[in-house]
């Protein structure tokens, strides 16, 4: 039996499924349980499915079951933050950070996937990332989880250089186009990527490796 | 939501007139804007529950899409590059421009009630 506990904190439903569901179905493979904090509910998406079938009042509720649906598909418990989409750079940092602590250890997390702070090009995504990076430095030390960071931005490798964490999920596909494809309003341009062009497409082989850099406390 | 149909947008506009009314406004290219294309800017704003009463309101047509201004005692209201519209179950006239990706770009509504700010528990 692994010791691990991995929660998984990012800010939008699907960004879960996209940036780290090969990972979290390699985990669950190994019977490590996944929690995924889900920080809105993405409701300031521009996407609104194609055909359109959400407007800016509805889009909130699809995404609230595409998110419960891609939960399903990858075998994950999820809680919702209740934060708003777009706004979680402007709430007080330090308010955050214990919200996020007080879920951190009472899940025991060991291991947190987050955004890379600075590098994760989403407002959401660097706010949220270093609110988690705050709650886990206000651990006492002995207690503090591993930071798992997620770093999107097109100059991540060149200010970064190689992250530690490179994973192959091919052997875990299928579940992840499963999960990506649970996210229906926002998925399509994914998929029309997939079926449309061949095998060998850029954006493509980037979802078939997870990259994560780990956290370096001082 | 369906194509704009200007009269209809019109009427909903004249029946809400002279009322304490909630306005959501925004427009925005998205947060990945200068991601994908590094010669563009992110812009946007966004407003949510402004509570306004306007003296009047008209419907535009731009010829493929329509602006809508509201004129306040005191100020204006406006949104251009509307598309879409729908009245809700709710009695709300909600207005969006979407591009040839079916993403929003532009979204002007008008309520009566507070737009919540969390999906329908009961959904």
């Amino acid at each position: 039996m692994s010791k691990e506990r991995v929660v998984v904190i990012f800010p939008h439903p699907d960004d879960e499924s996209f940036g780290a569901s090969g990972t979290i179905s390699k985990f669950r493979d190994e019977g490590v349980p996944v929690t995924y904090l889900c920080g809105t509910l993405g409701e300031m998406g521009r996407n609104m499915g194609n055909p359109i079938f959400a407007n800016r009042e509805t889009l909130s509720s699809f995404r609230k079951k595409e998110l419960a649906e891609a939960a399903k598909q990858l075998d994950i418990d999820v809680e919702m933050l209740g934060y708003r989409d777009k706004t979680l750079e402007f709430e007080p940092r330090h308010q955050v950070a214990e919200h996020l602590k007080e879920r951190i250890e009472s899940l025991g997390a060991t291991i947190i996937i987050t955004h890379y702070p600075g590098y994760a090009v989403h407002p959401d995504h660097d706010a949220l990332g270093a609110a988690v990076i705050e709650a886990v430095e206000n651990m006492p030390e002995e207690n503090r989880p591993q930071i798992w960071m997620h770093a999107i931005s097109n100059q991540s490798e060149h200010d970064l250089g190689k992250p530690e964490i490179i994973t192959d999920v091919r052997p875990y596909w299928e579940r992840k186009l499963a999960a990506i494809k649970a996210h229906l309003s926002q998925a399509d341009g994914m998929m029309s990527l997939i079926e449309n062009h061949d095998q060998a497409s850029e954006q493509l082989e980037r979802l078939k490796t997870e990259r994560f850099y780990m956290y370096k406390f001082q | 939501m369906d194509a704009i149909q200007q009269k209809v947008v019109q009427e909903k506009i004249d029946q809400l007139a002279n009322k304490e009314v909630y306005v959501h406004l925004e427009t925005t290219n998205g947060a990945y804007a200068s991601h994908f294309d590094e010669n563009a800017y992110n812009v946007g704003a966004f407003i949510r529950n402004a509570q306004v009463s306007y003296q009047h309101g008209k419907i535009v047509s731009t010829g493929g899409s329509y602006r809508v201004g509201l004129k306040l005692d005191m100020g204006w209201v406006y949104a251009e590059g509307l598309t879409d519209y729908e009245i809700d179950e709710k009695n709300r006239l909600l207005m969006a421009g979407h591009d040839r990706e079916g993403r929003l770009m532009v979204a002007l509504e008008i309520s009566e009630t507070p737009f919540s700010h969390e999906a329908d528990p009961d959904e």
